[in-house]
């Protein structure tokens, strides 16, 4: 098969499509499952320690 | 300062690493000794040797305590980093007031070619984007993921290459664009022998960054680190794409892409666009997602969206470069796929510039007394309003009349003054007392004044080049009854003249704030050694635990 600008644009129309809507669905999950709210808490508190010492 | 934190076998190899740059400069000063590659190998060189002198000199000095290491973050490179960032920001700031000075008055050039308009205009871009921007960028990425990991950078010597390697790319970069030399891609002017530099400083700094982040003792990894690695990752995927070129001779600095027509068309604003996405864009949100709360003493308004809006932003800007190639031989799909990206892009864009106005929510008090938070508050209103403007552009017929115009410059000023420079001015004003174990800056009172200065430049400046560009773009598009041009390009032109010189006085007074702002840093360097001495030895005693060393408000 040959590689032209149809197959190219083929693919981008599809799985282009595809993956990201994937990708959305896979980030979504990830930001708002329950069991992650504890590490995102303390993530954004953390940072305010005023202790400069690893 | 620079080695007193290297033991003496890290000074040798130090010293091992710079001889075969030494050797790679002489290779190059041979090899192209009849072309203006030969001076870049000379100054490659020159530079090496001196460093090599320098190491040698203080091989003797005192070496340090390293079991003290893992209980010390290491911060000499981010001081240095710093100071390279801020000098850079003088001289690409400098060299843009003189470019835009000679749009207005040409014969500021001299009638030379080392002066001219078309070679001091990528000094600019450089000076500011790469040299103040990317040291800035380094310099808090190395901060910020030493505090947020609560782990030592992974390395004594690597964070010196990737800071003086860095530079020295952006001195090669800047001289050569002096001399003659570039390969006419913009914002990758530099050519290939530079660009293989490159890579090598860069792949060193990703993995010197995950090294780092693998040492971590919190066990999630602070978001304004995924902003970082992006901003690292995804510059090496596009400096290497887009730069892909065959030299003429290995003897030549010469080179040509081998990409041709519309692809590279494609391939070079795929990476021009995607450098203001990662470059200016990533880089800084990760500056702004950590010193912003850091200042304000708040956490972020919201952990998750700033989550949504990374991942936002990381895969949707990857597409949205096309809309730099409306109207063009480009297939018409891909103009409205780029056109599309853009328009989306506004959502996790105005996410991150929110998440930042609403974390200062309740706080305002801090950002009226405060210029360091301003400046930070400020930024994040530009990062709104030229990400909004951005899309508005993108779109296919708008494009058509601000495209080629100064719209476009007065754009990319709003996003690089407005936002870049303002957020690397508070992060940096934040930064520096820490870093010098300082209680606060020399001078409150001349933050304030960099922070107007830089503001009304700002503003000059915009609302210059909007009216310059709305003007250019309608005399360009005006026809007679009988159907033909209004106006001839010089009439456009001289229209331009009091914007060219209301552009010039903008950029003088940001200039000028930057000068002002290096002179505080220096005299908050310099202040009180005396207290510099006892906060230095840091014992873990209360006057520590009441944090004076990080983010007093002044």
């Amino acid at each position: 098969m040959d590689i032209d600008h149809a197959t190219a644009v083929a693919f981008s129309k599809s799985w282009g499509l595809f993956y990201l809507i994937a990708l959305s669905i896979g980030v979504l999950i990830y930001t708002f499952r329950p069991s992650n709210k504890k590490r995102f808490d303390r993530a954004k508190k953390t940072i305010l320690d005023k202790e400069d010492r690893p | 300062m620079m080695v007193s934190q290297l033991t003496r076998g890290e000074r040798q190899g130090s010293i091992l690493i710079a001889a075969a740059v030494a050797l790679c400069g002489l290779a190059l000063a041979i090899a192209g000794r009849n072309d203006l590659l030969g001076v870049h190998g000379a100054f490659v060189l020159v530079g090496s040797v001196a460093l090599i002198a320098f190491l040698l000199s203080r091989l003797d000095s005192p070496e340090p305590d390293v079991s003290r290491r893992p209980s010390e973050y290491y911060d000499d490179p981010i001081k240095v980093g710093i100071a390279l960032s801020m000098l850079w920001a003088i001289f690409g700031m400098f060299v843009g007031v003189w470019v835009a000075a000679e749009l207005a008055w040409p014969s500021l050039n001299f009638d030379t070619a080392w002066l001219s308009f078309g070679r001091l205009r990528p000094a600019h871009t450089t000076g500011v984007i790469f040299g103040f921007g990317g040291n800035a960028l380094i310099a808090t990425s190395f901060h910020v993921v030493q505090r947020t990991s609560r782990a030592r950078l992974a390395g004594q010597i690597s964070p010196w290459f990737v800071l003086l390697g860095y530079n020295l790319f952006c001195f090669l970069a800047v001289t050569g664009y002096l001399m003659g030399l570039t390969q006419s891609k913009e914002y990758a002017e530099p050519e290939w022998y530079a660009d293989l530099w490159l890579v090598v400083v860069w792949v060193t700094y990703f993995v010197l960054y995950l090294r780092t982040i693998a040492r971590r003792k919190e066990p999630h990894i602070y978001v304004a680190n995924w902003y970082f690695m992006a901003f690292i990752v995804v510059v090496a995927i596009l400096h290497i794409v887009n730069n892909l070129a065959i030299p003429v001779s290995l003897g030549h600095a010469w080179s040509y892409p081998i990409w041709s027509g519309v692809q590279d068309a494609m391939v070079q604003w795929w990476y021009g666009h995607n450098a203001v996405a990662f470059f200016l864009t990533a880089g800084f949100l990760g500056m702004m997602y950590y010193y912003l709360p850091k200042r304000a003493e708040r956490p972020i308004f919201s952990y998750r969206l700033s989550i949504l809006s990374f991942w936002g932003i990381t895969f949707f800007y990857m597409w949205a470069g096309s809309h730099h190639l409306h109207y063009t031989a480009l297939p018409h799909w891909v103009q409205t796929l780029g056109m599309t990206f853009s328009i989306m892009l506004l959502v996790p864009s105005w996410a991150s510039a929110g998440n930042a106005i609403l974390t200062l929510n309740g706080a305002w008090h801090k950002v009226r007394n405060d210029a360091t938070l301003r400046f930070m508050f400020v930024a994040a209103v530009f990062y709104g309003l030229s990400t909004f403007e951005g899309s508005f552009l993108a779109i296919r017929p708008v494009n058509s009349l601000s495209h080629y115009t100064d719209w476009t410059v007065g754009h990319v000023h709003a996003g690089a003054l407005g936002w870049v420079a303002l957020i690397t001015f508070g992060s940096i004003y934040t930064l520096v007392p820490s870093l010098w174990k300082r209680e606060r800056m020399y001078s409150a009172a001349l933050v304030e004044v960099h922070f107007w200065l830089a503001l009304i430049g700002t503003l000059i400046y915009v609302f210059a080049m909007w009216n310059s560009g709305i003007v250019q773009g309608l005399m360009w598009r005006t026809y007679t009854e009988s159907g033909t041009l209004a106006y001839s390009f010089l009439d456009s032109l001289v229209a331009m003249y009091p914007y060219y010189i209301a552009r010039t006085l903008g950029g003088f007074l940001f200039l000028l704030g930057a000068i002002v702002g290096c002179y505080n840093i220096w005299m908050t360097v310099r202040a009180s050694p005396a207290a510099a001495e006892t906060a230095l030895k840091d014992l873990p005693d209360a006057r520590w635990a009441e944090g004076t060393a990080t983010t007093p408000a002044e």
